[in-house]
């Protein structure tokens, strides 16, 4: 094609590999994968491992294909936000329709895939989880209540239940109660960080709660997410679905846990219980799911020499 | 003018040119894809392997 410096396209993108797998939210992908093999491994049956796999590639990729949504349709906030201003569609990367044709492709060929070669319960639940990730908290939510994480957060606690429908084609209690350990983990969670990015979350209009009702308020609530969601990390021993083991480090983490709150409540400046708060969290979360794996493959191990 | 002028004649400049970068950025994506695409059905293969021949005759 003969061209000339004048008809240059500047609209062509630019986005490389990175900036689409940027926009399927690694971090957030990576925790919901293994909550959601914890799911598949805790539940009843016998899975082909092939299969298995086959499950958790579709899980990551429809957590993979919220997030692009997600980041599709929040671009405008992002970029007024220290901490998503580099994000590939508010940096000039990534065009919003990439990103919005990119999302659904994704989206579509998860739920699919899952429901073809898996089961079409497993399937439905990830689409429901998509779904409401996307319409129910980043389009609704998010920008009209302080209560978004709240009820958004159903959308990241649905992957062990997802995993749980993969492994067996059903439901039970055991799943239920990782859904609400989950549910009730987020709000401490991402209010403990929007304490310390409370100015982050005003300048971009979003109503989270320290913004809306203030950090006093936002201490008290923490605390009482929390008071809930420490026993409720004990119930999968107390049920009889997870050994002494995961029992112990429930409790332990669950009274860390009541207890950095409890500092939190108590913080008169700065930010460092919050942070402390925050970062605490991710890791009774990856030790509580850690600790059911422990306890399903060491039964597994120890049934085999058993026999 | 004959027949073979007019197959000549240049016609004016209208293409898009890409830049190396997009050049480069096109070519990575198109490379993405193609393994996303080949993974798939790798992925069906080795699935319809497992589950037998009647992959999708199955219960619901």
């Amino acid at each position: 094609m003969s061209v000339t410096a004048s008809n240059v396209e500047p609209g062509v993108s630019i986005a490389g590999v990175g900036d689409y797998l940027e926009l399927m939210k690694p971090r957030v992908m990576s925790l919901v994968v293994f909550t959601a093999f914890v799911g598949l491994l805790i539940a009843p049956g016998h899975l082909h491992p092939v299969i298995g796999l086959t499950a958790l590639i579709c899980i990551a990729v429809g957590a993979g294909a919220a997030g692009a949504l997600n980041m599709w349709y929040d671009a405008d906030i992002d970029a007024r936000m220290a901490r998503t201003s580099a994000r590939p569609i508010p940096a000039g990367r990534l065009a919003p329709g990439e990103a919005l044709a990119f999302g659904l492709t994704l989206a579509a060929f998860s739920v699919v895939v899952l429901g073809l070669l898996v089961n079409v319960i497993a399937a439905a639940l990830l689409a429901v989880t998509i779904a409401f990730y996307v319409v129910v908290y980043t389009m609704w939510l998010k920008r009209s209540t302080p209560q978004n994480i709240v009820i958004g957060g159903a959308a990241g606690a649905l992957p062990p239940m997802i995993g749980w429908a993969a492994a067996s084609g059903s439901l039970a209690i055991e799943p239920v109660v990782l859904f609400l350990i989950i549910f009730f983990w987020t709000p401490p969670h991402f209010w403990a960080l929007s304490l310390y990015r409370t100015a982050d979350y005003a300048r971009a209009g979003i109503p989270m709660l320290p913004v809306v009702a203030g950090e006093r308020e936002t201490r008290r609530q923490i605390l009482l997410y929390t008071l809930i969601l420490a026993p409720l990390g004990v119930a999968p021993w107390l049920l009889g679905y997870a050994g002494m083991p995961y029992g112990v480090v429930a409790v332990a983490g669950g009274a860390a846990m009541i207890a950095l709150a409890l500092r939190l409540r108590g913080e008169a400046r700065g930010h460092a219980a919050s942070k402390q708060m925050f970062g605490f969290s991710i890791l009774y979360l990856f030790l509580l799911f850690a600790m059911l794996l422990v306890d399903r493959v060491s039964a597994e191990l120890f049934g085999r020499f058993a026999a | 003018m004959t027949t073979s002028e007019i197959m000549n004649e240049q016609k004016p400049d209208t293409g898009i040119k890409l830049t190396e970068q997009q050049l480069r950025a096109r070519r990575a994506r198109s490379i993405a894809i193609a393994v996303s695409l080949g993974a798939l059905v790798i992925l069906f293969y080795i699935v319809t392997l497992v589950k037998g021949p009647g992959v999708l005759v199955r219960p619901l």
